[in-house]
């Protein structure tokens, strides 16, 4: 109760806090939304973390650090909007293994300029795959979890189909857009394009009211329904920009090693979710940002380095996650409850 | 659809059936299911004559006992409303741990394997019921735990290579009186307890209360998270005994041995009409669910195409079952 009221609430203020000063904004929602400056401050940490076990770090290492978080912030961004609508997607490692294997294969013999087309035909795909799960969501009333881990199932199937066995590849300049680095060595492509890539698809879509209607939805359906939301086409719509956000990702999977692997894919259905949970989006829905699960995939990208630094066993960082995940939750519960408390 | 529509589209339905057939599916739909198993049966005996004969039967039985075994841990978690995404990970781990533990004897080994079910579903079980972590998120935690752990400890195990002794593969594989499978000595007890329990005690009372209100049975006075921490403690147990079953099947233990059984398990809950929102359900719905998945299963194996290709039809095929359920229950 006190979350969904609390989630409407900041759907609500946004307009007007928008004429307010800075500090002042800035104080607000640090006081709404601690994760605000949690998430920032963990990514830091660990920044500076490994750089005083790892003090000889280069330019190579963010470079390799932002091509490991690249696919992975992309499968947290992909959960992140369907989450905020209240939903769960467990088909994302699936869909980034289509379009990766999508365009591995399509643009093993391809030029730059057609592999740039490809990329958006793979790109679309993916946004025509992410409506299928949501109308199977929508649709078939079999809960969201059920429905998405077994369309999830189907389509790795699909990505088997395409491409039985790791291979495939594309263009060098194509590959480049996620391995090379821009200006100086200190600016990976990666980077570059994930903020560019979140940051045309999320912010307009946040300020739309179609993004309203997502967190509406998310926080709390009824009084969405009774505000007049529509929403199936709303909870559709999250499907929809699932798929995208999984097909970006699995063109970063493409650039950052260079093949196809239809298998690949699996492993970012749960760590994505991990980076949600990370990224203090709220799993009951309607709240969350889409920065905190961004940065949590390069927090969760780091620990393994870490731990390979540290001459530990990286399959560790496994552990890590798992752990990290439990514990992050069951924080947040004891938040909320201290909140009802008062 | 407007409720009007709705009622009106319902009679005009009621009046071409006769009304007997639409009500017999929703509050009989064990029946249903039972009708289904046999049709997948005679459309494979249709299009391959004489496929369906004792061999064909006891041989279901045999890969429908694992799945049976990990869907009645699953089964019992659903009811209260969870859902138990460690289940795969745990069997896997249980098999390995079992395998790799096999020179100190086989009652050991079991111990070994079936002590992993233990300890993740009480970190389950704490975190759900205890913590009030939502039972996705703890069990997916765990998951990765369990998984993470299991590919360190493979490797640091790489010198005495896990070995699964004869005992196990003869429960995972073998058959006795001549057509027996041997694992069905240990799933037809667990059915059996299982179904007692959840119709006769008030411990299986107290699972459909929970699931149906669980704030309304704290306030009534019952200690729910007691009923909880047993509950995913049970599901841990159920899917490490899965694990060794499985294991004594294939004869390898492999680190992703298991994975394949996590879809299933869940599946053949739904298909077997317990909802996963809790409170509705059984564990007899989910046996006929776990044949007709396994029937499937041997369906596509007769049809003769890749492996991916059949992924894609079982999950269809599973889609649609589940859709045709949740639409017909609702």
């Amino acid at each position: 109760m006190i979350t969904s009221s609390e989630g409407k609430s900041s759907v609500m203020a946004v307009p007007a806090a928008s004429n307010m000063r800075l500090a002042t904004r800035l104080r607000r929602s640090l006081r709404r939304d601690p994760s605000l400056f949690f998430m920032p401050a963990l990514l830091i940490v660990s920044v500076a973390i490994t750089v005083a076990i790892h003090p000889q770090f280069s330019d190579f290492d963010l470079q390799s650090l932002a091509m490991g978080a690249l696919p992975l912030a992309f499968a947290a961004a992909a959960q992140t909007v369907v989450v905020i609508a209240g939903g769960i997607d467990l088909s994302i490692g699936s869909v980034m293994a289509v379009a990766n294997v999508l365009a591995a294969s399509a643009m093993e013999k391809a030029s730059f300029e057609q592999s740039l087309l490809l990329a958006v035909a793979v790109l679309m795909a993916g946004a025509a795959i992410g409506a299928l799960n949501g109308l199977i969501v929508v649709l078939s009333r079999i809960p969201d979890v059920v429905a998405t881990l077994t369309s999830g199932f189907i389509w790795g199937g699909v990505a088997l189909v395409i491409l039985e066995k790791p291979g495939g590849g594309a263009p060098q300049e194509f590959l480049n857009l996620g391995t090379g680095t821009l200006f100086t060595p200190w600016l990976p492509n990666a980077l570059v394009l994930l903020v560019a890539a979140v940051g045309v698809i999320w912010i307009p879509l946040r300020r739309s009211k179609l993004g309203l209607q997502l967190f509406a939805v998310g926080s709390d359906r009824i009084a969405a329904f009774r505000s007049g939301v529509n929403i199936d086409r709303t909870r559709f719509a999250a499907y929809i920009f699932s798929g995208l956000f999984s097909a970006v990702g699995g063109l970063g999977l493409t650039m950052t090693t260079g093949i196809g692997a239809p298998l690949a894919g699996v492993y970012y259905t749960l760590s994505g979710l991990a980076a949600v949970v990370v990224g203090g989006v709220s799993l009951a829905g309607g709240r969350g940002r889409m920065l905190g699960p961004v940065m949590a995939a390069f927090v969760l990208t780091l620990i393994p380095t870490d731990l390979i630094f540290l001459n530990i066993d990286p399959n560790f960082g496994q552990v890590i996650q798992g752990t990290l995940i439990v514990v992050i939750v069951m924080i947040g519960g004891f938040v909320d409850m201290e909140r009802n408390r008062k | 659809m407007t409720e009007r529509a709705k009622t009106v589209f319902s009679r005009v339905v009621a009046a071409v059936t006769g009304g007997g057939l639409v009500s017999l599916l929703r509050t009989r739909t064990i029946v249903v299911l039972v009708l289904l198993l046999l049709a997948l049966v005679a459309g494979i005996e249709l299009a391959r004559p004489g496929t369906v004969n004792a061999l064909w039967a006891s041989n279901m039985m045999l890969f429908a006992a694992p799945l049976g075994i990990v869907a009645a841990g699953q089964t019992l978690v659903m009811l209260t409303g969870g859902i138990d995404l460690s289940v795969a990970s745990v069997a896997t781990a249980s098999a390995y741990l079992m395998a790799t533990h096999s020179g100190l004897g086989v009652a050991p080994a079991i111990l070994y394997g079936l002590g992993v079910g233990f300890v993740v579903g009480l970190i389950n079980g704490i975190g759900v019921a205890l913590l009030r972590v939502q039972p996705l998120v703890m069990t997916l935690g765990t998951g990765l735990m369990t998984e993470g752990m299991l590919v360190v400890y493979s490797q640091k195990k790489m010198a005495d290579a896990p070995r699964v002794p004869q005992f196990i593969e003869d429960l995972g594989a073998g058959k006795f009186l001549g057509g027996i499978p041997n694992d069905l000595i240990v799933w037809a007890p667990i059915a059996i307890i299982l179904i007692f329990v959840l119709r006769r005690t008030g411990y299986g009372r107290l699972l459909y209360a929970i699931g149906d209100n669980s704030k309304a049975c704290s306030l009534a006075g019952i200690r729910v998270w007691r009923i909880l921490l047993l509950n995913y403690v049970t599901c841990g147990l159920l899917a490490a005994a899965a694990g060794l079953i499985i294991v004594g099947g294939t004869d390898s233990a492999e680190l992703r041995l298991a994975e394949v059984y996590l879809l299933p398990s869940v599946a053949a809950v739904i298909i077997g009409g317990t909802s996963i929102f809790g409170g509705r359900g059984g564990y007899s719905g989910t046996i006929i669910g776990a044949l007709i998945l396994t029937v499937l299963n041997s369906i596509l194996t007769l049809l003769d195409v890749p492996e991916s290709v059949r992924q894609i039809l079982y999950g269809a095929i599973i889609l649609l079952l589940a859709a045709a359920y949740t639409r017909l229950t609702d």
